[in-house]
């Protein structure tokens, strides 16, 4: 048992420590860094990302990957958008509409992979495709404000914290994204939709020959990951009070870059929750610590590039000695 | 007495958990077949891991032609001369034969900068001639079977021109006609002087093939003994270090007991025409035939893992169409596949989502969690039941010895607890000590009222398990015989009938 869990750990702890040196590096650089409200900022703008990681773990271990969560997101921010502004809805009528948006779009994509075959990247390319385009549509091209319902913008801007102990003033996004990660976790080690995910991702065959209905638990997953999306989509309306449909394309990268730094592999079969909690903030942390020592925003991308490398290096090494 | 080429002395090695060998010996001369035995997980893969670069060693030398060596890389080892057929397969599937043998050493054009195929397969074939085989060098090596695919990984050692050649289990998925091929090659390469380490847990093979043979125990040097001078008991007691009981012949089942499975007219491809038999409640159907006689295909089409052309399957009297095993395990039909690394086990979950992998539903709280408290109580259960070596649960599998990976892929069909097992190969890769154990574990499977086909190339194993055997040739059923009437000879010839 412990071998295991050692084994397990350890990316987690490589992982950590990298997040730690960061920390202390943008700590000793700048004063500015190690302050509460900075420290917020970098939950809150990990949050959305986060969330969006968070899914997209889930069909990474599989070995497939979700493209489409970008557009998805934005998708799921126009149709809550739609459901509040236009409809009228009451507030969480509309925060479901948009989490069930997201979880439509992986239930077909996740069809379209499991029934006809289609391989992921494919597959969730094209759904990349129909859920931008339909956000336009939808919206006219134009953001829909959440004007009318003041207890919208709360979701991700308010702080239930805050208002329980004074002074601990985190906003309720952040709150969201840790909640979401312990959600996560749990279905990933302790249901069989995470032990499935898990089997399938290292050995499909064997798998199908275990009698596990590969095909049904892919889409499954696939689902999960989107309805993932759609919580993050409403996060983001939430916390810009608006649905802007031009927002979101490219958000699928970052998320899986937070997902990859996290020690999850591509070829599927590994991964954790936590990784990519941590993976996510190595990229936050990264950005925000640029910023505030001046690097200009194209140098940060440049940055961010060679430290994935770097991370994913440092974790096969760490593997071929193991 | 001929000259010796390889001496290993002290040999240690720790994996995490595990003492894999402790102060291990081995000698190898010029022009020998040297058997390596032991039970499963005793560290013969790892002590010839070793030799040959994969692993490294944490105490003890090795001495290679006269001069103490240290093997550091696989690539050294072809280098001086040693090379290996592993246990597992190792070939790329969606490259050709040809190309498979001679990858990293591909021929070139002129320049060096363009492969020349032709010279590839000009090459390979004169290596298939050398071996007697008859097989296109440019053939997917995915379209091959385990035993054609196997047939490719002895070339692609041979064509090293190595001074010593190991030999993993090499028989395993093979065919008689291509073991004797395979016997003849070896016979041909010792006469040419190299030494061959062959390690087998087939009695048979190692009396008939090999000079000497040494024993491992536990990571430790037992003794090593001329294969001509030493009886086939001594060899098992040496290896097991306990008495081992021979289990009893089957009861006999009475024909009027219930049919449990019925197969009528079932055809797919050209793979299998026309097959009907049924399966009685408590009965061991023994399925014989030749390699690639469909037998595989036959149990692929019962468990729905492929899908007939024509034909109807009837389980308990009712007719079933399945879309996929997950219905087949509905029905209460449990398939332990005879390719364990690609279709039995996943290696990287550890041993015990192994065994409940098949059984997930049962191991659910009432609110849909997991109960992972008796997951590990019934994967410990099977552990013991089967004397699976591993440090725990946890361990992953890929981290086991082949034939202890076989044990968890049968734990995971007995924890399912089905009905109707059909069993490809179960002893594969199995010491003697746990096959005579499996055999006691299929009789108690029957006398429960369970019902088993069992497909076993080994015709002894045949022979002993079953109540009744089916032979099979070229997709079709050429025979049916009783317990009692069954030779290894009418067997042999319901084999070929079709031919
Ligand atoms: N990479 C590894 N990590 C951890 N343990 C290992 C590893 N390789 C082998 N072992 C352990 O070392 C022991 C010896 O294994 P080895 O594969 O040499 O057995 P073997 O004699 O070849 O058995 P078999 O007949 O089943 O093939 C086993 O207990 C096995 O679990
Ligand atoms: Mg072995």
């Amino acid at each position: 048992m412990n071998l295991q869990l050692k084994s397990g750990a350890l990316q987690q702890v490589l992982a950590l420590a990298s997040l730690v040196v960061l920390l202390v590096t943008f700590s000793i650089s700048s004063g500015n860094f190690f302050q509460f409200s900075n420290l917020i900022g970098i939950l809150l703008s990990t949050a959305v990302i986060g969330v969006l990681a968070l899914g997209s773990t889930f069909v990474i271990i599989t070995g497939g990957i979700d493209l489409s969560v970008g557009t998805v997101m934005t998708l799921s921010a126009v149709m809550t958008g739609v459901f509040i502004t236009f409809w009228g809805l009451p507030v969480p009528v509309g925060i479901l509409g948009g989490i069930l948006t997201g979880a439509l779009c992986g239930l077909l994509s996740g069809t379209a992979v499991a029934k006809m075959k289609i391989p992921p990247f494919i597959a969730t390319l094209a759904m990349m495709m129909i859920a931008k385009g339909l956000a336009l549509i939808i919206s006219g091209a134009k953001p829909i404000y959440f004007t009318e319902a003041e207890s919208f913008a709360n979701i991700s801007q308010g702080s239930v914290l805050g208002s329980l102990i004074p002074g601990f003033d985190i906003p309720n996004a952040v709150l969201i994204f840790f909640i979401a990660a312990i959600l996560g976790f749990l279905i990933l080690s302790k249901t069989i939709i995470g032990r499935y995910n898990v089997a399938l991702g290292s050995n499909e065959e064997a798998t199908r020959l275990s009698g596990v209905n590969v095909g049904y638990w892919k889409i499954v997953i696939y689902t999960l990951t989107g309805a993932f999306t759609g919580l993050a989509g409403v996060m983001m309306a939430s916390r810009l009070n608006s649905a802007n449909p031009a927002l979101g394309a490219g958000y699928e990268l970052e998320a899986i870059a937070a997902v990859v730094l996290g020690g999850t592999s591509l070829s599927g079969g590994k991964g954790t929750i936590m990784g990519t909690v941590i993976g996510a903030l190595i990229m936050s942390v990264l950005t925000n610590g640029l910023r505030i020592l001046s690097v200009p925003q194209e140098w940060q991308t440049v940055v961010v590039g060679f430290v994935i490398i770097l991370a994913v290096y440092a974790d096969m090494l760490r593997r071929r000695k193991a | 007495m001929s000259e010796i080429l390889v001496h290993m002395e002290g040999i240690t090695k720790k994996f995490p958990g595990v003492m894999a060998l402790n102060g291990c010996r081995f000698e190898l001369r010029k022009g020998e077949v040297h058997a390596l035995m032991g039970e499963n997980g005793a560290g013969k893969s790892t002590m010839m891991k070793i030799l040959t670069g994969v692993y490294q060693k944490d105490e003890g030398s090795i001495t290679y032609k006269g001069r103490t060596v240290e093997i550091n890389h696989p690539k050294a080892a072809q280098d001086a001369g040693i090379s290996m057929i592993h246990q597992e397969l190792n070939l790329a599937p969606d490259l050709t034969v040809a190309q498979n043998i001679y990858i990293g050493r591909e021929p070139r054009r002129k320049l060096g900068l363009f492969l020349d195929e032709k010279a590839l397969n000009r090459q390979v074939e004169a290596l298939f001639e050398r071996m007697g085989l008859v097989m296109d060098p440019s053939a997917l090596v995915a379209d091959l079977t385990v035993a054609r695919q196997q047939m490719v990984e002895i070339a692609k050692a041979l064509s090293y021109n190595a001074d010593v050649l190991v030999m993993d289990e090499p028989t395993a998925a093979l065919s008689e006609a291509e073991i004797e091929d395979l016997f003849r090659i070896i016979r041909q390469l010792r006469a040419e002087g190299v030494g061959i380490v062959y390690i087998s847990h087939r009695m048979d093979e190692i009396k008939r093939i090999t000079d000497r043979i040494t024993v491992m125990r536990d990571g430790q040097y037992i003794a090593t003994v001329p294969t001509a001078e030493v009886s086939t008991q001594d060899i098992i007691s040496m290896m097991v270090g306990r008495q081992i009981y021979d289990t009893s012949k089957p009861e006999g089942v009475s024909r009027d007991r219930e049919t449990v499975l019925e197969v009528q007219g079932v055809s797919r491809g050209r793979v299998l025409s026309d097959v009907s038999f049924t399966l009685k409640k408590g009965e061991i159907l023994g399925v014989a035939g030749l390699v690639g006689a469909g037998r595989t295909e036959l149990a692929r089409v019962i468990f729905g893992a492929d899908r007939p052309d024509a034909g109807e399957i009837r389980v308990h009297g009712q007719p079933v169409r399945m879309k996929g095993p997950h219905d087949a395990v509905r029905h209460g039909i449990g398939y332990l596949s005879e390719d364990r690394k690609r279709f039995g086990c996943i290696v990287d979950l550890d041993v015990k989502s192994n065994v409940a992998i098949a059984s997930y539903r049962r191991f659910l709280k009432p609110a849909g969690w997991m109960d992972t408290g008796r997951i590990r109580q019934e994967a410990e259960r099977i552990v013991d039941r089967l004397r699976v070596k591993t440090p725990h649960v946890d361990q992953e599998v890929k981290f086991l010895s082949g034939g202890n990976q076989q044990k968890v892929v049968i734990g995971k069909w007995l924890t399912r607890d089905c009905d109707i097992l059909i069993f490809d190969e179960p002893t594969r890769g199995i010491d003697v000590g746990a096959k005579s154990e499996i055999y006691k574990l299929l009789n108690e499977l029957a006398a429960q009222g369970k019902s088993i086909i069992m497909i076993s190339s080994e015709l002894p194993e045949i022979l002993r398990m079953s109540h009744r055997i089916i032979v099979m040739c070229e997709g079709r059923i050429t025979g049916e015989l009783g317990h009692e009437e069954a030779t290894q000879e009418n067997i042999m010839q319901l084999a070929t009938a079709a031919m």
